[in-house]
């Protein structure tokens, strides 16, 4: 028979307000083992935690009981008092009296019963518990990037200050990312490419870092501290360590009719290419959907040409596998598709175009070398609107557009709206806003100038359709404070995107069972208080793969992601969890259900020698369970027929111990 | 304000079946509105002062027979408020009055032309004649 101890919170007038706690220790000091009952106005308080330890010495406690609030909050901290007093911290039970009683009644009376009746639960549990003992693994002390913009940029080269090995794993032939594209950062007004290309080349350089630039990660197995991951790195019929990025196949190469993603389709790049001249790698890589070579066999330019005989078109996607102790997901955003905003004209004409668009056409390395032309007839636009929030801010319900507002519009807007009114002063410029949104450091300021100094037109309203027309676009829209409507014939309209999480996040979060919102973007384990780590352990958050965010959150993201990578690859072994699945292979009947429903890969089954009677040997098919890999999730001891598997600390018989206190 | 009419408020809200506090008063309704420069009244301003109960100012306005039904408003509000649906419900609010005939039998040969279908008449007599 246990001897327990039952200790009962007030938590101020949290509990005290709705529950009688006298009422509910008195109560329960007739429960079956308990010897001891008593409360308190904070439980968790020092003077607290102190009433529990001299408990536990003074009455031989064995298990104890605390009413108070949910596990989440202080069940850590009670199991450590209890350790302090020497008693294993897995005989401590948390009956819930707060969130689940307390704060959810009014009625005095019906809060006290229901408090007493749970805290009846959880001692018939503390009688069944047993002492538990948490396994050690050991931590491997490198770490993954997923995604090589600014964000991952950041993370790695953080984590390798620190000593760490770090892997960058890229979808693009080169690191980079949204960043490389950008023209100008608000609101300092740097050149994006001059304080980014100094630090993807730090990461290219660190003897730390290794980049998997056209690659993919394409498995993930283990748990925190042991992941083993399989990066696929895609043909690029180039070899890596030959290539010297010197570009003359990129020159050559007779295929020049290829859309080039990285100016958005605005100009053309060759089959055989390099995405930009900063590339790290630096290193071409050869696109199998548009090289007559790959397609037809004929052709071989860029092989004659290349002096470091680099070129390979017998290349096949290579399979890595790779241990990692954490891994961190950057994966950034995307623009939203302007598809289906038909009253914007996107697809009518060319002269409608997206803000990362217009970056790539005021960017001294664009399509246009920085001069502002419009893509329709290379003219100089003389009157430029701007448009706000499309596809941003949109109803739940509505077909369209995205719920959120994605921050970063404002704000390049501001920045766009200013460039041009300062490089062309003979332009019109408009900004048609709902709200301007400018929190952060210097952004108001930022805004403010390129109203008061810059003279753009900022105007609330929506535009509401656009109509190419000639060669100018009718605008329509509305000027809310002036209550008109109004229409300007304009040469170039720049609509502020919404920006969603790249495609690949979807696949990525099943892969590493790490949780999403409904927008696809991943989910932290505290919104406010562990804003990096994902609830998955060992997976950590970096840049707008978490939410809209610029450029200093997502650098000021990325170190503290980092931080959170050292601080666990720091430590040489990690805790596991006691509270795993085990199998009674006595009972087992080889049936591999629990195999087949374990999101883990915790559960293998092996034959083995059981002693019959009558002194004979039979070989019977049983499950045993990877206690350093089973999270304790249970999904096996609910899918055992034979009820064979079980799990430690959460048995069934506790379970149903529980319910029959709950029920009696 | 809202006091003063919530009945009728919550009538054409009713009626309209949208919810006006959805709206963020972006004013794309009446930028896409083709019916505007007729408007005593925009689109956005019926939203605001449907929700804000200043209804009498919209139950006598041009605007209730200028909005053409052409539900740009409605498809293009980013925040599904769709004022075409409020403009309908105020529009039905005066037209359904009881006793207030507006179509008497003796007035329609004057209204006769070579151009309008019969139908119209006949509506026109089932909707206003009750």
């Amino acid at each position: 028979m246990q001897r327990i101890g039952v200790f009962v919170c007030w938590c101020g007038s949290n509990i005290a307000g709705t529950v009688d706690v006298k009422a509910v220790a008195e109560a329960l000091k007739n429960e079956p083992g308990v010897v001891f009952s008593t409360d308190y106005q904070y439980m968790c308080s020092q003077a607290g935690q102190d009433i529990i330890k001299n408990a536990i010495k003074e009455h031989n406690l064995s298990g104890i009981v605390v009413c108070s609030c949910s596990p989440r909050m202080h069940e850590q901290t009670f199991r450590k008092t209890a350790q302090a007093a020497g008693l294993n911290p897995y005989m401590v039970e948390i009956s819930n009296i707060r969130e689940q009683c307390s704060w959810v009644h009014k009625d005095m009376e019906k809060g006290t019963e229901k408090a007493i009746i749970l805290g009846k639960a959880a001692i018939a549990k503390v009688n069944l518990n047993a002492p538990l003992t948490p396994g050690e693994s050991p931590v491997t002390k490198r770490a993954l990037v997923i995604g090589g913009g600014i964000a991952g940029i950041q993370t790695a080269l953080d984590i390798a200050d620190a000593g760490f090995p770090v892997d960058i794993v890229e979808t693009k032939p080169t690191i980079g990312g949204k960043m490389a594209q950008l023209d100008k950062t608000f609101p300092t007004l740097d050149c994006a490419a001059c304080i980014l290309t100094p630090k993807m080349v730090d990461a290219g350089q660190s003897d730390k870092i290794r980049i998997f630039s056209y690659s993919e990660v394409s498995q993930v197995k283990g748990f925190v501290g042991n992941f083993d991951v399989t990066i696929k790195k895609k043909a690029r019929y180039v070899k890596e360590d030959l290539c010297t990025g010197c570009g003359l196949c990129t020159e050559k190469c007779p295929q020049k009719k290829v859309p080039n993603e990285f100016n958005l389709g605005m100009d053309n790049r060759r089959a055989i290419y390099i995405p930009f001249a900063q590339a790290v790698p630096k290193v071409a890589t050869i696109d199998a959907d548009y090289c007559t070579m790959l397609k037809s066999g004929k052709c071989g330019v860029c092989s004659k040409v290349c002096t470091a005989g680099a070129i390979d078109y017998t290349q096949k996607d290579e399979y890595i596998e790779e241990k990692y102790g954490a891994i961190v997901v950057a994966t950034g955003y995307n623009p939203i598709s302007m598809d289906k905003f038909d009253e914007y004209a996107y697809n009518q004409s060319k002269d409608v175009i997206t803000s990362l668009e217009f970056e790539r056409l005021t960017n001294a390395a664009g399509p246009t070398a920085g001069k502002l032309l419009r893509p329709s007839d290379n003219k100089h636009p003389h009157t430029i609107v701007f448009v706000q929030c499309v596809g941003s801010r949109c109803a739940n319900c509505a077909e369209k557009g995205k719920e959120y507002c994605s921050k970063i519009c404002c704000m390049y807007t501001a920045k766009h709206a200013m460039l041009t009114r300062d490089k062309y002063p003979d332009t019109d410029v408009y900004v048609f806003y709902i709200d301007v949104r400018t929190p952060g450091k210097s952004f108001d300021e930022f805004y403010r100038r390129a109203v008061e100094e810059y003279g753009v037109h900022y105007i609330k309203g929506m535009v509401g359709k656009i109509a190419p027309e000639g060669d100018v676009l009718k605008v329509q829209a509305s000027d809310l404070i002036n209550n008109k409507q109004i229409h300007i014939d304009a040469d170039l309209v720049v609509l502020a995107a919404a920006i969603e999480p790249d495609k690949s996040a979807r696949p990525l979060a099943t892969m590493l069972t790490a949780s999403m919102d409904t927008n696809d973007f991943f989910t932290e384990a505290h919104p406010k208080l562990r804003p990096v780590e994902s609830p998955t352990a060992g997976v950590f958050l970096s840049g707008a793969c978490q939410g809209p965010k610029d450029i200093p959150e997502t650098v000021a993201q990325a170190g503290a992601a980092a931080s959170k990578v050292i601080g666990l690859l720091a430590k040489d072994k990690l805790m596991g969890n006691p509270c795993v699945a085990h199998s009674n292979e006595l009972m087992c009947n080889g049936c591999s259900s629990c195999e087949r429903v374990c999101p883990y890969g915790a559960i293998t089954y092996s034959d083995k020698e059981f002693r019959m009677p009558d002194r004979t040997v039979a070989i019977r098919r049983v499950a045993s369970v990877n206690e350093a890999v089973c999270q304790g999730c249970g999904a096996c001891t609910v899918a055992c027929p034979s009820g064979a598997m079980d799990l430690k600390g959460f048995a069934n018989n506790q379970i149903v111990a529980e319910v029959d206190a709950i029920c009696k | 304000m809202q006091n003063k009419n919530s009945s009728l408020r919550d009538e054409i809200i009713r009626i309209s079946g949208t919810n006006p506090r959805k709206c963020m008063l972006c004013g794309k309704c009446s930028a896409t509105c083709p019916a505007f420069d007729g408007m005593d009244y925009a689109p956005h301003q019926f939203v605001n002062m449907i929700e804000n109960g200043n209804i009498e100012p919209l139950l006598n306005s041009k605007s209730i027979y200028q909005c053409l039904s052409c539900f740009a408003c409605l498809e293009r509000c980013p925040r599904t408020v769709e004022p075409a649906k409020l403009i309908e419900a105020v529009r039905l609010s005066v037209i359904r009055k009881q006793g207030a005939n507006h179509l008497k039998p003796d007035n329609i040969p004057a209204l006769l032309d070579e151009d309008l279908p019969q139908q119209a008449i006949v509506s026109a007599m089932r909707k206003y004649n009750k």
